[in-house]
């Protein structure tokens, strides 16, 4: 195998997941809408709640708005991620997966690349997110529309990472509500994308524990951070040890002789 | 090629000087009895010195060398060296000091006493008083006409506006203006006196001619009550294009359209944001925050809040060098 069959592959891969992508047009703007709704109407409620603290990266006074549009941007790839994991249930079940998986290529890098695509469709619904927030007075500085790049790559694939790991353990496409009651919504709400972390503590110890180790916690502050040209290296450590070791699963998951594949009777 | 390489010496000079000369920012704070001084341009609070009892208004005198910070409760009026931090002198203000101005010239200091409604005129040179005005109840706001015709006053329980002559040191008008009248502030240009009530939560644009309101504006933002709006501390810039009203427990400062006397914004800063002062090139505007105990910087180009700073209990009044 060469390095030219490798990239062919992957290109092919992110080609189909972004062509999909842009072909299904509502999924397109059902994408934009669910944060926007969010940045519209949720945080229109509580605009003031954060006007008596500064947090960093912040260094003043900010609208609620402003404090939720990082954890929207997880939003976008959690969903991305959990629907990328959804179609990789669906491919399993037309049969495209196997296609895909029959390819002399090894499994993980083919599974790398679906995560990449994956990842690809997610930051070009972020950036359209954002340019939309943009007009609605949520401006970050400049060169910080930059360096969020590396950490949605990151957190893209952490959290793209954890679809196929669950992908590899759903048998059918109807499981995926249970995804949203037990994955999408506990790691969404138990996070510090609607609130920081002080005023959680302020409610609960648990729940100000159990926000601060959910990985997703960590994806939304290293974003958050990198919007306003800071790296939180913590953050990131975290996102990237929680990328390897959902990958990995994820690899094992895939493995026809050692996964759950079997376990379950393939796909 | 020449001329390229003029421009980046002309450019590498500027950003120097541009650089070393940072803002000064003196800020009293009241009840810390201290004045705290911040890098401006880098956003840091570098040092806290004692001074008198609950400090509260502020000025640099005309050259820049001293401030006079109004110390309420030790009734006087403290001079100090703004290089050296260190007190070097008293005026005699009268009893509780609150808010003074300086005469263009900066040889005469005109000072509000709450207690006694009165304003009392000190000869900053031979460091006397030269005459107690008597003026209506709770006199609060001063301001000399940058052309020296007219020092005002407002007082807050008679809802009035008192013109006094600076020659003759007498009253010669009042105007009466919306309830609890509070900061007042003469325009670049002495054309205009801006004057905000607090609980009316009106600015009040008066003509200096006439001495009557030619427009009242009310704020209104989203979210806030009515009440928690009370204007108080008003700068203007030198070109007379904006203007900035502290808006107090609304957390706001708005952003004035001074040509056309329109608000064009509202800038989210610390709570109870009380008086402003400009940066000397009047780039950035200084807010203090009375309960935030911080001061706000806000970049006055595009009227963004750059940051907000930490300086000690109730920051009050602001003078920057």
């Amino acid at each position: 195998m060469k390095a030219a069959h490798y990239l062919r592959a992957m290109q092919g891969i992110i080609a189909r997941e972004l062509w999909r992508f842009l072909r299904q047009r509502e999924r397109f703007i059902a994408a934009l809408v669910r944060p926007l709704v969010w940045l519209f109407i949720f945080a229109a409620g509580f605009r003031a709640a954060l006007g008596i603290a500064i947090i960093p990266p912040y260094e003043t006074y900010i609208m609620y708005e402003v404090y939720i549009t990082p954890g929207l941007i997880g939003m976008i790839q959690l969903f991305n991620g959990m629907q990328s994991s959804l179609s990789m249930v669906y491919d399993r079940e037309m049969g495209s997966m196997r296609t895909l998986l029959v390819s002399p290529l090894p499994r993980w890098f083919l599974l790398t690349s679906k995560l990449l695509a994956g990842t690809a469709v997610s930051i070009l619904q972020v950036y359209t997110f954002l340019l939309i927030a943009w007009f609605y007075d949520v401006e970050a500085p400049l060169a910080g529309y930059l360096t969020l790049l590396p950490a949605l790559i990151l957190s893209g694939l952490m959290l793209g990472a954890l679809g196929m790991l669950l992908s590899s353990v759903i048998k059918q496409l109807e499981n995926f509500a249970g995804v949203m009651n037990f994955v999408i919504f506990p790691m969404f709400f138990m996070s510090t994308a609607l609130y920081p972390l002080w005023k959680i503590e302020e409610s609960s110890e648990l729940l100000f524990n159990l926000a601060q180790y959910n990985p997703f916690s960590q994806a939304v502050e290293f974003a958050r951070f990198a919007l306003y040209q800071q790296f939180n290296g913590e953050a990131c450590l975290y996102t990237a040890a929680a990328l390897v070791i959902f990958l990995s699963l994820a690899i094992l998951g895939y493995n026809p002789s050692k996964g759950m594949m079997k376990r379950k009777g393939g796909g | 090629m020449k001329q390229a390489k003029k421009l980046l010496g002309a450019f590498v000079l500027y950003s120097f000087f541009s650089t070393s000369w940072a803002d000064t920012v003196f800020i009293t704070l009241e009840k810390d009895n201290a004045l705290a001084i911040v890098d401006g341009k880098a956003g840091k609070l570098i040092k806290t010195v004692k001074l008198g009892q609950r400090p509260r208004g502020i000025m640099l005198s005309a050259d820049g060398s001293k401030l006079y910070v109004a110390a309420s409760d030790d009734d006087t009026i403290q001079v100090i060296d703004s290089n050296s931090y260190s007190i070097v002198g008293e005026l005699p203000s009268g009893e509780d000091p609150e808010t003074f101005d300086l005469s263009p010239d900066g040889t005469r200091l005109y000072v509000s006493n709450e207690d006694d409604d009165l304003v009392t005129v000190i000869d900053t040179v031979n460091q006397k008083v030269v005459k107690e005005i008597a003026v209506g109840v709770e006199p609060e706001g001063i301001a000399t006409s940058p052309d020296g015709k007219w020092v005002v006053n407002s007082s807050e329980t008679t809802n009035m506006i008192h013109w006094i002559d600076t020659e003759s040191l007498d009253i010669v008008e009042n105007t009466l203006v919306d309830q609890r009248p509070r900061a007042v502030k003469f325009t670049a240009d002495s054309k205009q006196l801006w004057v905000t009530s607090e609980v009316g939560g009106v600015l009040s644009v008066l003509d200096a001619k006439t001495q009557q309101a030619v427009k009242k504006l009310t704020f209104k933002i989203r979210g806030v009550t009515a009440e928690q709006i009370q204007p108080v501390g008003i700068a203007i810039d030198q070109a007379g294009r904006w203007g900035y009203v502290a808006l107090g427990p609304a957390n706001r400062v708005a952003v004035i359209d001074a040509k056309k006397l329109e608000i064009v914004d509202y800038l989210l800063v610390g709570q109870r944001v009380w008086n402003l002062a400009f940066s000397p090139d009047q780039s950035r505007l200084y807010t203090t925050n009375g309960v935030s105990n911080d001061v706000s910087i806000i970049n006055t180009e595009n009227h963004k809040v750059l940051k907000s700073v930490a300086v000690g209990r109730y920051p009050w009044g602001v003078a920057v060098k």
